[in-house]
């Protein structure tokens, strides 16, 4: 029988590094521009070799299985009576209990590094009252590094376009500016109907409702203009509701900033 | 306790058509409400891939050029609704359900009769409506969930007629599932034990349990939903204070548990065609019990993993992310079972098998983005993106249609007594297998790069990936020609299949084919090993 495990061992191994090789050449995701994506990236790779191992190893053991045990011609009378075996079923229970629960404690892990864990209600600093309870979002930074950036933008959705306020230059821009490196914190709310706020590059995503303000940090780490997609349907124009959110240095953030910005006194 | 239905007492034979017209009548026979079922589900399956059709036509070039935008969300509208509460609900349910559960019990009919054709006959009405809604100021335009406040401000006649079709099909699903729990459990033959019942009973329980506890949620949001639009009420209406998110709770409580109620029955099913096909037990039979009942507890507390982006607290994502991927346990344990029923057998390798084994393949894909789509700072960047679309149509179309023609070409002969064309089959599950994968294995790459799903246009930087997609649909859509010209065909001129072409255990090949009013001649078998392969032939080897 040694001959027959060793085949299974080599099978198994060549499941296992091709599904390796895969994992670490074939890149399916966008450009990493924040310091999300590469934590996102990261769990992508894992869950993708695990699911490649498990998809390859599926596929081979049914095309084999469909090969190997097909009735020929001069064949008559059926299978071997096997109705079961229960320490296999123990195995197959157990182990993908494991890797399950890993895999949910990796991405744990994961959704902390991104910041998803911290607690939201606290105190928006610039936003309107105290007592605002903030639903959702994510949130990469503690309320002292909020109080003490003045990158609080407030973003408002409506079919089909949005629209971003800076309160700290009192105006309000079709186009998200930001400084690379720096972390933002925007607040969002819907003026009609459920919008969601997407950059792919950012690996980021956060539904904008109406009545509900929700709140999304990041931290842009690439110069450069993305796309900022609507990805809740939101009426006919829905594929056409995009924005653009505008990486730059600090030095060319503040020059456009200062060029838009209104003196306080037309408040 | 057995209660025996004796068809002539509540059923005049004399007053009830014969041959074809049956299929148009009142008919109270579970065999003929099954059939009912079947072609009135592939009827929608047509018109649900035409308007898919379309949508993949649009998705062609880049520009939304094809039909106006609202047209567009229309179709898409029509296209979830009908695909998953006329053709996928209605038959691996109603269809096979009706069919075959009261042969597996050892039964003559349904517990409730006349509620399975009342049951039955609110679909047509409701389908017609539905689509007739459309010539009405426009169908509905908000997308299968319904999400509001979009629901609320989008033209009323088309939602208002959405609900209210969505309500009748949800009624018939509830009178469906409270028939199939009190068949199994009331309705089996004296010394036929739960643990003898062949696997698809087991599915259908758990199916029906979903069915009667979650539907009525939907139903009682979906009636709110409309008291909103109609008298203006403000519970999902924000601008009256109401709660947006409330909604997609209550919404996602059924339609979660409206997957599984689409892909356990296709469970059950593939446990029937594979052991015959194999001519082996099925493996595992007890584990397999279980985790059915695993997946039916697991599927009522996962709902909101469809809501990761909306307003939910971060502990209650971390719940959900756990609760989600913990579905994968029992639903692996049924693929390495299957896997192991096939290992060892003698396998038949005809359209049935086929279908099964790509079933498990294309499942097992699904399942596998399932668990990643389970993750929170996974589902964040993909959530509403094509590659949520390309997971659900793999678990929904690469697992249950294929499972549907899968169990056609199984119980074809059973139903007419004539055998389907085994070559064109073969035909219909290379192009079905192929067009399926060309469509929907891109759309995964779509969605991780930028695209969001119910766009009528996109970044032309995706056109060539959406132009293979939309070659696959051509090539699904082709697909279906094999399929309908052997159907007719082998009902005019098939060959004649005998009673039990293969040679299968389970109750319903133990009498003619087709099978007589009463379900058999004499006494209802008693089968306590559906599966009993190579117990009786001794081995060949």
């Amino acid at each position: 029988m040694l001959n027959k495990n060793f085949y299974l061992i080599l099978i198994i191994s060549f499941v296992f590094a091709i599904s390796f090789w895969i994992g670490f050449n074939v890149n399916l995701l966008p450009a990493e521009a924040s310091i999300n994506a590469p934590i996102y990236d990261e769990l992508f790779k894992i869950l993708f070799i695990i699911g490649l191992i498990i998809f390859i190893g599926m596929t081979i053991a049914v095309i084999y299985s469909l090969f190997k045990f097909r009735k020929r011609n001069d064949q008559i009378g059926d299978g071997i009576a096997l109705e079961g075996n229960l320490s296999l079923e123990i195995v197959w229970t157990i182990i993908p209990s494991i890797i399950v629960l890993l895999i949910g404690l990796y991405s744990y892990n994961i959704y902390d590094r991104m910041g998803g864990m911290k607690e939201l209600n606290h105190n928006h600093e610039m936003m309107s009252s105290n007592t605002e309870k903030i639903w959702a979002g994510i949130s990469q930074t503690s309320d002292n590094e909020i109080a003490i950036n003045n990158l609080s933008i407030e973003a408002s959705a409506m079919q089909f376009a949005f629209l971003f306020n800076y309160p700290k230059g009192n105006f309000i821009s079709g186009e998200l500016h930001v400084p690379v490196d720096q972390k933002v914190s925007m607040k969002m709310e819907s003026k009609d109907v459920i919008h969601a706020f997407w950059v792919p590059e950012f690996r980021i995503k956060q539904d904008i409702i109406p009545g509900q303000p929700t709140i999304l940090n990041f931290t842009p780490t690439k110069v450069g203009k993305y796309p900022i997609i609507c990805a809740e349907l939101c009426g006919p124009y829905h594929g056409g509701m995009r924005a653009s959110i505008i990486v730059e240095e600090e030095s060319d953030y503040n020059e456009w900033f200062n060029k838009n910005k209104k003196p306080e006194v037309n408040l | 306790m057995t209660i025996s239905i004796d068809p002539q007492k509540t059923n005049n034979e004399s007053l009830q058509p014969k041959g074809w017209l049956r299929y148009f009548s009142f008919s109270l026979d579970h065999k003929v409400i099954g059939i009912q079922y079947l072609v009135c589900g592939f009827l929608f399956y047509l018109i649900g891939g035409t308007l898919a059709s379309a949508i993949r036509i649009e998705l062609a070039s880049p520009m939304s050029d094809f039909m106006p935008r609202d047209v567009y969300n229309q179709v898409l509208t029509l296209h979830g609704t009908i695909m998953i509460f006329l053709w996928i609900v209605p038959v691996v349910n109603g269809a096979f359900g009706n069919y075959l559960i009261p042969f597996y019990v050892g039964a003559r009919d349904m517990a409730f009769p006349r509620l399975n054709a009342v049951a039955f006959w609110l679909i047509p009405p409701s389908g017609l409506m539905l689509v007739a809604s459309y010539f009405v100021e426009g169908a509905a335009q908000a997308g299968w969930t319904a999400y509001p406040p979009l629901s609320i401000t989008t033209p009323q006649s088309g939602q208002i007629i959405w609900i209210l079709s969505v309500l009748l099909l949800g009624g018939s699903s509830i009178f469906g599932g409270i028939n199939f729990i009190a068949t199994i459990i009331k309705l089996r033959r004296p010394g036929l034990k739960l643990m003898q019942l062949p696997m698809y009973c087991w599915a259908m329980l758990g199916t029906s349990l979903l069915v009667v506890l979650s539907t009525p949620v939907l139903a009682g949001t979906l009636i709110l939903l409309s008291f909103d639009i109609i008298a203006k009420t403000g519970f999902f209406n924000p601008v009256l204070g109401g709660n947006v998110v409330v909604y997609q709770h209550l919404f996602w409580f059924y339609s979660h548990p409206a997957v599984y109620i689409m892909v356990l029955p296709a469970f059950g099913l593939v446990s029937e065609i594979l052991p015959v096909h194999a001519r082996k037990p099925l493996f595992g039979y007890t584990t397999m019990v279980f985790s059915i009942m695993g997946i039916v507890v697991l599927g009522l507390i996962v709902w909101a993993h469809h809501m990761f982006t909306s307003g939910t607290p971060p502990w209650m994502r971390l719940f959900f992310t756990i609760a989600t991927a913990f579905i994968a346990v029992p639903t692996g344990i049924k693929f390495f079972n299957w896997v192991a029923t096939l290992w060892g057998g003698k396998i038949s390798i005809n359209s049935a098998m086929l279908f099964s084994c790509g079933f498990i393949i294309n499942f097992v894909f699904g399942g596998i983005t399932g668990v990643a789509l389970a993750q929170v700072p996974f589902d964040i960047h993909v959530h509403d993106t094509y590659f949520v679309v390309a997971h659900f149509h793999y678990i929904v179309y690469g697992g249950t249609v294929f499972i549907i023609f899968s169990s056609i070409y199984h119980w074809f002969p059973k139903v007419t007594g004539k055998m389907l064309n085994e070559k064109l089959g073969i035909l219909h599950f290379i192009i079905t297998f192929i067009g399926f994968n060309l469509c929907f294995a891109p759309q995964h790459w779509l969605g991780l790069n930028g695209m969001p799903r119910r766009v009528a246009e996109y970044d032309p930087q995706f056109q060539f990936v959406n132009q293979i997609s939309s070659l696959g649909a051509l090539l699904m859509a082709i697909s279906t020609i094999p399929f309908l010209l052997n159907v007719f065909l082998s009902v005019r001129n098939g060959k004649n299949a005998g009673d039990n072409p293969w040679n299968a255990l389970t109750p319903e090949w133990l009498t003619s084919s087709p099978p007589p009013v009463e379900n058999w001649e004499g006494e209802a078998p008693l089968v306590e090993e559906p599966y009993g392969y190579g117990n009786e032939i001794s081995e060949q080897k």
